[in-house]
């Protein structure tokens, strides 16, 4: 029944379904195949967790679901779960994620995939359950301790919060990677129309070994044991480890961009933004277009890597750039980095759990236009 | 004297998933008979191709460099958790942990009792010689009351740091665990009996009864500051009153 | 005649003693001579008391002595 498993028949076909974002990353990680999702409760992602346990996958599928006593011990079991080259994933909000840093660094240390979801709530400290942005930084520029970085991954919608967990999962694997879906509370609560995709069979163990010969499943007789830790005494080693870590990194920056651009073509003012704000900005270019401003949203998808590189064409054919984020600008940072600082880039967000509002927006976006 | 050696006339050798890398543990350290017979367990019940050690953060972070089977390095502290999601999601597999008191008591007691508390079908090998010896001979949750290490410099005095954890007793009454008990290794006797016990937990692993967690109290003649035989003797005469040897609970 | 012998790994061996302290029968000591690690190494000084109880095998932490026993 575990492993191999044909599907229930209820799943073995696409479905559309009327779910929250949170549920959506359940159903999808169950029909991706996953093994395993090792979670605790905090808002507003609890749902995930709530959807699994209603689910029961290991009826089906046999994927392992488990509440831990803590996020610290959440992540560590999906680093173990990782170890063994299962499929596994943890979700939380801002705080836990906060707790979940020196599993995801043993994670990136080790070289070993898993999925991270991070349904963000306004900071610091424990702030408030109201949707944020203010886990950029923590997510795109290490988080944890030591030179690493997260494939990091900005959904805007109920659709990609499903899609991505493949994506996700897809990634981590194919470069030995921690990934992370960085949503945001108003992305997992949110209620919309998504497309699931037919079940997948989990690997059989037989695959796993194919697949991840590193994977920790016990030593046959012939082969070296498979050893997972990111000790190492001897520095000059250590500095070979890193600088293998840093070429996967280039290697992602250069095949793993993803972005998406509404109305750039012809565009003299880009608003940039991800995740809710990137749906507030959406309406805040057709307010802005009707009134005649020729303004384009650049959504990057990937928050890290960045799309610098495509954002750093804009910079001869737009006059000036607005961020939009739920927080006190941070992805801004970036951008001024990606055009090299050559045109003007303004930050506009709100902080704490406020989601502006589409007017609220458009007045920031005049001030840049008729400054 | 030629004559008796000979591969039929073995009665003791090196167990065969001990490997030939020198173990960095210090003279006399009983780290190496707990390896030898966790090593020698495993080979008997014939699991070598189905164990997944865990290695915890302390003396025994390096315990991967020495027994021949695969391993993963647990952050310090959270080896019990990432034992659960490994036997979890391989039922069929051998899962042990390997850790300390620092590692066990102190940083991570919440994933000990959590563990044990679920029942996961694991074994934990906890040995506690009531100091941090990889860190230089710090206090640790089981040094004695009064005995002196590099953070309690004068004696470890109870106002300020509370008293030795007795952690092995706070998971008997846990309803996940089915074998709880204390050995040492310090003589012949004690090593021929904690094996037994080791290879009960083992078989309690496979059999899904429970978890089981065998204490070994140990030494660290570094930590101690004086020879490996002092060690034994000292360990006799002031661990063992505090950490009487013997099982605490066997519900199998 | 010895009804047993070991054999000492004397590369491994750190010179802990314990070998010497569990031998009932005194056979061995730590000799004079260091290995490459700077350690005295265990060695036979009465290999003809040895009686194969392998004692000193199972306290060795390195597991650098093998026993034999005249069978």
């Amino acid at each position: 029944m575990r492993q191999g498993f044909t599907c229930l028949l209820n799943n073995s076909m696409a479905e559309i379904k009327l779910l929250k974002g949170n549920e959506a990353i359940a159903h999808a990680a169950i029909r991706y195949g996953a093994d395993g999702y090792f979670g605790y409760p905090i808002t507003p992602q609890s749902e995930i967790m709530e959807t699994l346990m209603d689910e029961q996958p290991w009826e089906t599928t046999g994927m392992v679901v488990l509440q831990a006593e803590s996020e610290v011990a959440a992540i560590n079991m999906v680093y173990g779960g990782a170890a063994c080259g299962k499929r596994v994933l943890t979700s939380s909000s801002s705080p836990g994620i906060s707790l979940k840093q020196e599993g995801i660094s043993y994670l990136a240390g080790t070289e070993l995939p898993a999925l991270i979801v991070n349904v963000m709530r306004g900071g610091p400290g424990l702030g408030t359950i109201q949707p944020s942005q203010a886990d950029y930084f923590q997510a795109v520029k290490g988080g944890g301790h030591g030179d690493y970085r997260v494939i990091t991954l900005a959904p805007a919608s109920v659709q990609e919060m499903a899609d991505y967990v493949a994506l996700g999962f897809d990634l981590a694997f194919k470069y030995r990677n921690p990934a992370m879906i960085l949503a945001d509370g108003v992305i997992g609560q949110l209620m919309e129309k998504v497309e699931l995709a037919p079940q997948k069979l989990r690997r059989t163990e037989a695959e796993i070994r194919k697949e991840c010969p590193w994977a920790a499943l016990g030593r046959p007789a012939g082969r070296q044991p498979n050893i997972h830790t990111s000790l190492e005494l001897d520095s000059t080693v250590w500095e070979q480890y890193n600088i293998r870590f840093q070429a996967k990194y280039k290697a992602i920056e250069a095949n793993e961009v993803r972005y998406e651009e509404l109305y750039c073509d012809d565009a003299g003012y880009l608003i940039v933004a991800f995740g809710a704000a990137a749906r507030i900005s959406q309406k805040v270019v057709e307010i802005a277009r009707k009134e005649g401003i020729k303004v384009g949203l650049f959504r990057p998808i990937t928050l890290w890597p960045y799309p610098s590189k495509r954002l750093n064409s804009y910079k001869n054919k737009v006059k000036s750039i607005l961020t939009v984020e739920l927080n006190a600008g941070q992805m801004v940072e970036d951008v001024k980095l990606a055009v090299d600082c050559q045109i003007p880039v303004t930050y506009f967000g709100r902080m704490g759990g406020i989601i502006p509002t589409p007017q609220e927006v458009y007045n920031a976006l005049k001030k840049i236009v008729n400054p | 004297m030629e004559t008796i050696i000979k591969p039929e006339n073995i009665v003791y050798g090196k167990p065969r998933l001990i490997n030939n890398n020198p173990m960095h543990y210090c003279p006399g350290c009983s780290h190496g008979v707990v390896h030898n017979l966790v090593a020698s367990v495993i080979d008997e019940m014939g699991l070598a191709e189905k164990t997944i050690g865990i290695a915890p953060v302390g003396c025994a972070v390096f315990a991967y460099k020495y027994l021949d089977i695969d391993w993963i390095e647990a952050a310090h502290g959270r080896a019990p958790a990432v034992a659960t999601a490994v036997k979890r999601l391989n039922p069929d597999k051998m899962v042990f942990t390997y850790q300390g008191d620092g590692d066990l008591a102190a940083i991570g007691t919440g994933e000990t009792i959590h563990a044990c508390n679920r029942g996961e079908n694991i074994v934990i090998v906890y040995v506690n010689n009531a100091i941090y010896g990889m860190t230089g001979g710090q206090m640790s949750p089981t040094t004695l009351v009064d005995m002196k290490t590099a953070t309690c410099p004068y004696g470890r005095n109870v106002a300020l740091n509370g008293y030795p954890l007795k952690i092995t007793e706070l998971l008997v009454p846990l309803e996940g665990t089915c074998l709880v008990a204390r050995e040492a290794v310090h003589n012949v006797a004690a090593i021929k009996k904690a094996k037994k016990m080791l290879r009960k937990a083992f078989e309690n692993a496979m059999a899904g009864k429970g978890t089981s967690i065998i204490e070994f109290v140990a030494t660290c003649s570094a930590g101690w500051k004086m020879s490996a035989g002092q060690a034994n003797n000292w360990m006799v005469e002031n661990l063992f009153p505090a950490y009487p040897l013997g099982v605490l609970k066997d519900r199998v | 005649m010895a009804k047993g012998t070991v054999e000492i790994d004397t590369a491994r061996c750190k010179g802990c003693e314990l070998c010497v302290v569990a031998c009932p029968t005194g056979v061995l000591a730590l000799g004079k001579v260091v290995n490459a690690k700077g350690y005295y190494f265990a060695k036979m000084v009465k290999p003809g008391d040895c009686i194969g109880c392998a004692g000193c095998g199972y306290v060795c932490p390195d597991a650098c002595i093998t026993v034999y026993k005249q069978k």
